[in-house]
Formats: structure tokens, C-alpha cells, sequence
């Protein structure tokens, strides 16, 4: 966009603010990937960049083409659901297949599969 | 009208995305969106999904307003120990608590904002002995989280039961 320039100094400055903080969580993320000890929290990691990062970025988007075209712009808001609903089903499905196959090797520290009913279960 | 629209709230939802999408309210988008919508319905009728009923329409917006808080709260929370992470070791762990939701769309929202949540992953649920399996980022605040996740619960279950 060469419009970019038109933008009033307040809207920029919001825009730019957002930008950064959502690429900034965005960046820490990808991070977590690198840094968190196991599987399992590293599951976390990718959702602050679907949450956060994705939240943020869509929202200085909506402001800056709002501020553009003086008129409220909305698809951004799609995106935003789309990311959180699906986000979840990839994450559930590599959770449950890591689980399965820690089982199915006796990982120490992983919590058994629950005995059926019927079975009382000890701590 | 049941005919018509099985799922009204679907269609409705996909309404305003189809206006969203094409940016206009205009008779003839309105009109193309409604199509859409409809045939969309219909389609979704053959996937027999399971059917619920919203019971407290003024509950929704609580519970929104504090999913989104925990999710922000929660994704400071979660960047800081990723940036600590060198510093100080992670304590993660595995949490289960006993939940009673029985509606299927219920579990599935609830799944989504736990997934959502930065700190908190879903990766179990028993139906039979109605057993939640979940993985935490910082095990230390256990009781808190128990006590999150059951204010959900309790919610979901107003909602949609």
C-alpha cells in the first residue's frame, strides 16, 4: 500500500505498536519451541502465536485499513475465529498420538490410561 | 421453517461471514449469501451432528469476556517462562480433575478455549468415568487451574443443559 503515508500520526503509532507487540509474541512462540524441555510444553508454545500473535497482528490490520478507508472493516474478526477454532483440533490430535505412543512404550511419568469403570482408581 | 433452516443459528453464522467475506450488504450479496447459507444447512443435516440447545443466551457474554481474560492473562503468564526458561527449570505436568458435561458441543467449547489457552493443553477425556486429562505449563498453580477449569464447566453445563 502506498497510502500507507496518509495514516495520522496517533493510528501509525497504534498500528506500528501492535505490529511489533504481536510479532514480538509471535517471535517468543516459536521460541518456546526451541527452549521447553519436552513434548508436552512444547505443545504450548505455538498457542501463543495462534492466540496472541494472530489476535494482535489482525487487530492492527483492522485499524489501519479502518483508518484508510474511514470505515469500519471487520473480515479480520474471521480470521481471528478460524485460528482458534482449528488450532485446537491439530494440537489435541499430536497430544493424544504422543500419549498413545508413550503408553504403548511404558514412558516413565505418564499418566496411565484410566482403568474402564467399575475399577476404582488409586492414587 | 424447520425444513427450511434445521440449524438457524448456523445459517445465520454463515450469513454474516458470507457478508463479512464479500464486504457489502447489498440485496444481491444478501441474496447469495442466503443461498449459500440454506444449502449449507442442508448439506450439514446429512452429517447429523449432534444437536444442542442454548439455553442462557445471557451467560454467553460472561463467559466469553472471561475466556478472552484468561487467554490474555495466560499468554503473559506463558511468556514469561518460555523467556525464564534458561534461568529456571519448567515445571510441567500432568493435572486430572473430574468433570460433568455430558453435551458433546459443550466438551468441544471447552476444548477449544482450554487448547486456546496458552499454558493449558487438552489431551483426554473419559466419558465413561467423566475424567479430564490435562497437561500444564506451571503444575505449581494447580488449584488454581482446577479452579478455572471448573468455573467453565459449571457454565457450559448452564448453557447448554
Amino acid at each position: 500500500m502506498s497510502h500507507l503515508t496518509d495514516l495520522p500520526p496517533w493510528a501509525a503509532a497504534l498500528v506500528c505498536g501492535l505490529l511489533l507487540i504481536g510479532a514480538a509474541t509471535t517471535f517468543i512462540g516459536s521460541l518456546g519451541l526451541l527452549r521447553l524441555p519436552d513434548f508436552y510444553a512444547r505443545l504450548h508454545a505455538p498457542t501463543i502465536a495462534t492466540s496472541g500473535g494472530t489476535i494482535l497482528i489482525c487487530l492492527a490490520s483492522i485499524l489501519c485499513f479502518a483508518v484508510l478507508q474511514s470505515r469500519w472493516v471487520f473480515h479480520e474478526v474471521l480470521i481471528i475465529f478460524f485460528m482458534t477454532v482449528t488450532t485446537p483440533v491439530t494440537l489435541m490430535l499430536l497430544g493424544q498420538a504422543t500419549l498413545y505412543r508413550d503408553r504403548f512404550e511404558n514412558r516413565p511419568g505418564v499418566p496411565r490410561k484410566s482403568r474402564p469403570s467399575g475399577s476404582k482408581i488409586e492414587e | 421453517m424447520r425444513t427450511w433452516f434445521p440449524y438457524p443459528l448456523l445459517s445465520v453464522a454463515l450469513l454474516l461471514m458470507w457478508l463479512l467475506l464479500s464486504q457489502s450488504v447489498t440485496p444481491g450479496s444478501i441474496l447469495l449469501g442466503l443461498i449459500v447459507s440454506t444449502v449449507l444447512a442442508w448439506v450439514t443435516l446429512k452429517l447429523k451432528p449432534a444437536r444442542s440447545r442454548l439455553n442462557r443466551w445471557s451467560r454467553i457474554a460472561g463467559f466469553i469476556l472471561r475466556a478472552t481474560g484468561d487467554v490474555i492473562r495466560s499468554n503473559i503468564a506463558v511468556t514469561l517462562i518460555i523467556l525464564r526458561a534458561r534461568r529456571r527449570a519448567v515445571a510441567a505436568g500432568f493435572m486430572t480433575l473430574g468433570i460433568d458435561l455430558e453435551d458433546e458441543n459443550a466438551l468441544a467449547l471447552l476444548a477449544c478455549v482450554l487448547t486456546a489457552t496458552p499454558g493449558t493443553a487438552w489431551l483426554e477425556y473419559d466419558r465413561r468415568q467423566k475424567i479430564l486429562l490435562i497437561h500444564v505449563l506451571d503444575i505449581e498453580n494447580e488449584e488454581l487451574w482446577r479452579k478455572t477449569i471448573r468455573r467453565y464447566a459449571a457454565d457450559l453445563k448452564e448453557i447448554f443443559e
